[in-house]
């Protein structure tokens, strides 16, 4: 792919039919990304309109940038979104009904009036002469032309954004660490707790999922010698999320109890 | 080819962030949708690096991807911090602002 | 001009004496009183140094300065903190300090029972050192310190024992009648610094030759009012009669001796300004006769002790004022009047302060009699008083009062008969109502209340009245031998031709002695020959009552400037309320309506700010876009 967005990227014709192609894509996707429900199919559409914008920086001779925004955007951020996503969940925030009254009419008809003016001013600006292009500045090669001016030219802002890179990754680790509340218990204590309980019931541990019932699948509560459901068996989290099916869905309704003799 | 058919799309992109920013309540997409106006800047910065003939644009567009990757670094921590207090990732619910 | 490094001193030593027991509270209460009689006394010891040293001067070179510090220097105006010591402030110096000193050693025993002795001491300290910064300021900015600086004194004194609401109410009523007075003299200031852009008094007297005749007259009537406010001159007269509520030590040095007769040292001070301004000076002499008159009157239908001698000193500074208008003539008389009066006034106020003590603090003679019996030093210092403010030979008084109504009628004119007869007159009532305040007193049957024991007062309280009886005695004579007071003050003013006399020196003293002697028969015959009822007799003529209600001055001021003024002062109150407060309200109204306006706008909604960020963005834009096209 890379190698094709280069090979576009020289002539004119092939670089406007990619244009063309892939341009109303991405506007589309960005569009669905607004429109879809579920948090994870936007940042899906995310990553796909990132990597579009990864293939017109190589189509505009950024080879170096589009390698980067592959793999630091799409590779590590939009990753990092996801896993987020995972960790927080899904809520009520997921949901498309506005519910601060007349923002939306209003978000909607700033945002035309300020896409509208901001093409048309493009529309009217005119640069007077053709690109540049950057074959001369890529004389040397993409990479070393970059590097050559961040450590030259530009190392000062380098040296901050270096900073600000530590900063924030320990910021992250402070506002996401959180102390414990209480002090972690010994196994002895654990120990004590399981036998001094209020009952021996629990002593010899929790009653594993499924394994006694007639399915195996860790959603499903075991049965206890009695015949009824064990609900502790089930993973706590698990329940939370309503995904704890009952256990009588595998109930046989007849038991066949004669064995089929051999002949 | 005109070069300027990039910064249409710039533009586009970038409006289209700034609608999901107010519309959408979940403060993950919100911040997809600002990285999404970011990423419409980098392409304006590309391309006028592109028509000028010189790599200043790519080297500031560089510089952004640095910057909104310590945003989203930041910005994430905030949100699995506020999730843990309030257990919820909508923007409306931290509306302690106005008390 | 000498240059004295010393002067303030005479002013730090009393300050710090009253900072010392202010600051030092409780602490001092032990030995407070005798560390104030103390510093005032070696305030008075400097005094007598410095006029040691000056009399041994030639005449030009008496005067001494001393510069403090810049104070003001703002552009072409410059006011330096400096102090004059010439020969007419070192008489002040000396009476201020001298009286003073006496004042509190009587004050010792006189509040000995006093819980809050230690704050009176204090009081009168501050009081010597404002009174000493009035005389000593080289300009009426430094005067103007004092000015105030005795007003708070005054104020404070007055109110000494302010559980009592009317004497609250008595100091708040000199204080404010003060305050119309203290306009004056800023506004004296004012007019100098407009017309002659100095207010030191070697300036103003420089400048005086070469300023409009309308500026002075202006300035003199503004320090007239000053005058008068301080003074208790007609129309601002009413003050010093309630002043009376003070404790007596009070009212013989501040309301008797000193602070009453700055107005006197104002004018005398500025006779640069009076000389130069005829219609000013002659207002001066109106309001010295009319007060003379008034003071006196008052006094013949005063019942309690202190009142009756308040409108004596009212009447005796109209005197000394009345000598000041007469110009180069009347001033020193009017000096040599102030310096017997205060010894005179003082001791008799002293003496009435002993009859209180030996009395339980009654003051209505109606209710003493015979106590020349019983209080035979206060009767004795007291009559010499008596016999000095009657202006009978040889006492002080015979020499100062008939110094000054010769100058009425020599002045010349119409003028002079009139002014002549009045303080004829003036003297006429004066023995009148001083006999009688004698009688009913001293003389005649008991008719104390019950369980009163006159007794003699400690030594401590006679021998200030002991000392100031003697100077009641021997002041007179003195400052009058060889015109010593006037040669001494004369290189102060400007000289002046001969008068012609309209009477002969002895036939003067040969009138006025003539007519205290009408005075005292008429007092004798009303009340030596009935027994004196113990109660204020009501079935009594008009003439009577209009005098006893002090000639209606506060019902007149009541009705005509109280009354005005509160309602001037209610529509001031409408007006602020409705146009200035109602104007400022609206805006504040405005800035709350467009503020409960906005207040919409946040919501606490991050996704609702950010929806204004996309507005301003829009707008931001659209400028663009309207600028380039």
């Amino acid at each position: 792919m890379m190698q094709l967005a280069l090979e576009v990227g020289q002539t004119a014709t092939p670089e406007a039919v990619m244009f063309w192609i892939l341009g109303p894509l991405a506007v589309v996707a960005a569009l669905a990304m607004l429109l879809v429900k579920k948090a994870v199919h936007s940042a899906i559409l995310m990553a796909f309109v990132m990597v579009v914008l990864a293939v017109f920086y190589i189509a505009q001779d950024a080879v170096f940038l589009g390698i980067v925004q592959v793999v630091v955007y799409t590779g590590a951020v939009m990753m990092l979104f996801l896993f987020i996503l995972m960790l927080v969940g899904v809520d009520s925030s997921d949901s498309l009904t506005e519910t601060i009254k007349g923002l939306r009419p209003i978000a909607i008809t700033a945002a035309l009036g300020f896409g509208g003016l901001m093409v048309s001013l493009l529309g009217r600006a005119t640069l007077g002469r053709d690109a540049v292009g950057l074959s001369a500045a890529n004389a040397d090669g993409n990479v070393e032309g970059i590097g050559y001016l961040l450590f030259s030219r530009f190392v000062w802002p380098f040296e901050v954004i270096s900073a600000l890179l530590v900063t924030a990754a320990l910021g992250a680790m402070v506002l996401a660490h959180q102390p414990r509340s209480s002090k972690k218990s010994t196994q002895r204590q654990q120990s004590i707790n399981r036998f001094r309980g209020e009952s021996l019931a629990t002593a010899a541990g929790l009653p594993a999922p499924g394994v006694y019932a007639r399915h195996n699948a860790v959603d499903v509560p075991a049965l206890l010698p009695d015949g009824t459901p064990a609900p502790n068996s089930v993973n706590a989290s698990l329940k939370a999320r309503g995904d704890m099916l009952d256990s009588n869905t595998f109930d046989l309704k007849k038991i066949s109890t004669q064995v089929e003799e051999e002949k | 080819m005109d070069a300027s058919n990039y910064l249409y799309i710039s533009a586009l992109l970038f409006t289209i962030g700034a609608v999901g920013v107010v519309v959408r309540r979940n403060a993950i997409v919100v911040f997809m949708c600002i990285e999404l106006m970011l990423n419409a800047a980098n392409l304006s910065f590309v391309t006028f690096s592109r028509i000028n003939g010189n790599l200043d644009g790519q080297v500031m567009a560089f510089f952004t991807m640095v910057v909104a990757a310590c945003e989203v670094v930041v910005g994430l921590a905030i949100i699995v911090a506020i999730y843990r207090s309030r257990r919820s990732a909508s923007v409306d619910d931290a509306s302690l602002l106005k008390r | 001009m000498g240059i004295s490094t010393s002067l303030v001193y005479l002013i730090v030593l009393p300050f710090a004496g009253a900072a010392i027991l202010l600051l030092g509270g409780r602490r001092t209460d032990k030995w407070g009183h005798l560390l104030a009689t103390a510093l005032s006394g070696s305030s008075f010891a400097l005094g007598a140094y410095h006029l040691i040293q000056m009399v041994n001067r030639p005449a030009e070179m008496r005067p001494t300065s001393q510069k403090l510090f810049e104070w003001i220097s703002v552009g072409s105006f410059n006011v330096d903190a400096g102090l004059l010591l010439d020969q007419l402030s070192i008489c002040f110096v000396l009476l201020i300090t001298g009286v003073g000193t006496l004042i509190h050693i009587y004050s010792i025993a006189y509040m000995a029972e006093d819980r809050d002795r230690r704050r009176f001491f204090a009081y009168l300290n501050l009081f010597i050192a404002a009174m000493l910064l009035l005389v000593l300021g080289d300009s009426y900015l430094s005067l103007y310190v004092g000015w105030e600086g005795v007003g708070l004194a005054s104020y404070l004194l007055i109110g000494f024992w302010n559980q009592k609401p009317a004497y609250a109410t008595a100091s708040k009523k000199a204080f404010v009648m003060n305050r119309v007075g203290d306009m004056g003299l800023s506004l004296a200031i004012m007019i100098a610094f407009a017309t002659m852009g100095t207010v030191s008094f070697s300036g103003v007297a420089e400048q005086a030759h070469h300023t409009s005749e309308a500026a002075l007259t202006a300035m003199g009537v503004m320090l007239l009012v000053a005058a008068a406010g301080k003074s208790a001159q007609f129309p601002l007269q009413a003050w010093l009669g309630d002043a009376m509520a003070g404790p007596t030590p009070v009212s013989a040095l501040i309301h008797a001796a000193t602070m009453v007769t700055a107005g006197v040292y104002l004018i005398t001070r500025s006779n640069f300004v009076f000389d130069a301004a005829p219609i000013a000076q002659l207002l001066v002499v109106i309001v010295g006769a009319i007060t003379l008159i008034f003071g006196a009157l008052i006094g013949t239908a005063k019942d309690d002790i202190k009142k009756a001698l308040a409108a004596s000193t009212m009447s005796q500074i109209g005197y000394m004022i009345l000598a000041t208008g007469l110009g180069p003539i009347g001033y020193a008389f009017a000096i040599m009047h102030l310096i017997t009066h205060g010894f005179f006034k003082a001791g008799m106020f002293l003496g009435a302060g002993s009859v209180m003590h030996g009395m339980n603090d009654e003051v209505n003679m109606r209710k003493y009699g015979a106590l020349r019996h019983f209080m035979p030093i206060t009767f004795i210092t007291f009559g010499i008083g008596y016999l000095a403010i009657l202006g009978v030979p040889p006492f002080a008084g015979f020499y100062s009062k008939d110094m000054i109504i010769e100058s009425a009628f020599n002045s010349g004119g119409v003028q002079a008969i009139i002014l002549g007869s009045l303080t004829l007159i003036g003297a006429a009532i004066t023995a009148f109502y001083m006999t009688r305040v004698m009688i009913l007193t001293f003389a005649g049957t008991k008719r104390w209340d019950e369980g009163v024991e006159p007794h003699e007062s400690p030594w401590l309280m006679w021998l200030p009245m002991a000392v100031l009886a003697v100077g009641s005695v021997t002041s007179g004579y003195l400052l009058y031998h060889d015109k010593a007071l006037y040669k001494w003050l004369s290189p102060l003013f400007e000289d002046h031709g001969e008068h012609e006399e309209l009477l002969k020196p002895i036939v003067v003293s040969a009138l006025a002695l003539t007519m205290v002697a009408i005075g005292v028969s008429i007092a004798i015959y009303k009340y030596m020959r009935e027994n004196v009822d113990s109660i204020a007799p009501v079935d009594v003529s008009f003439i009577t009552k209009f005098v006893r209600k002090d000639l209606m001055q506060d019902q007149f001021n009541e009705k005509f400037f109280m009354r005005p003024g509160q309602l001037l002062t209610k529509g001031l109150v409408k007006t602020e309320d409705v146009v200035v407060d109602g104007s400022v309200r609206a805006v504040a109204r405005m800035a709350i309506g467009s503020g409960s306006g906005l207040r919409g706008l946040q919501n606490g909604f991050v996704r609702s700010y950010a929806a204004l960020i996309l507005i301003g963005a829009l707008a931001l834009i659209a400028a663009i876009w309207v600028v380039v096209s």
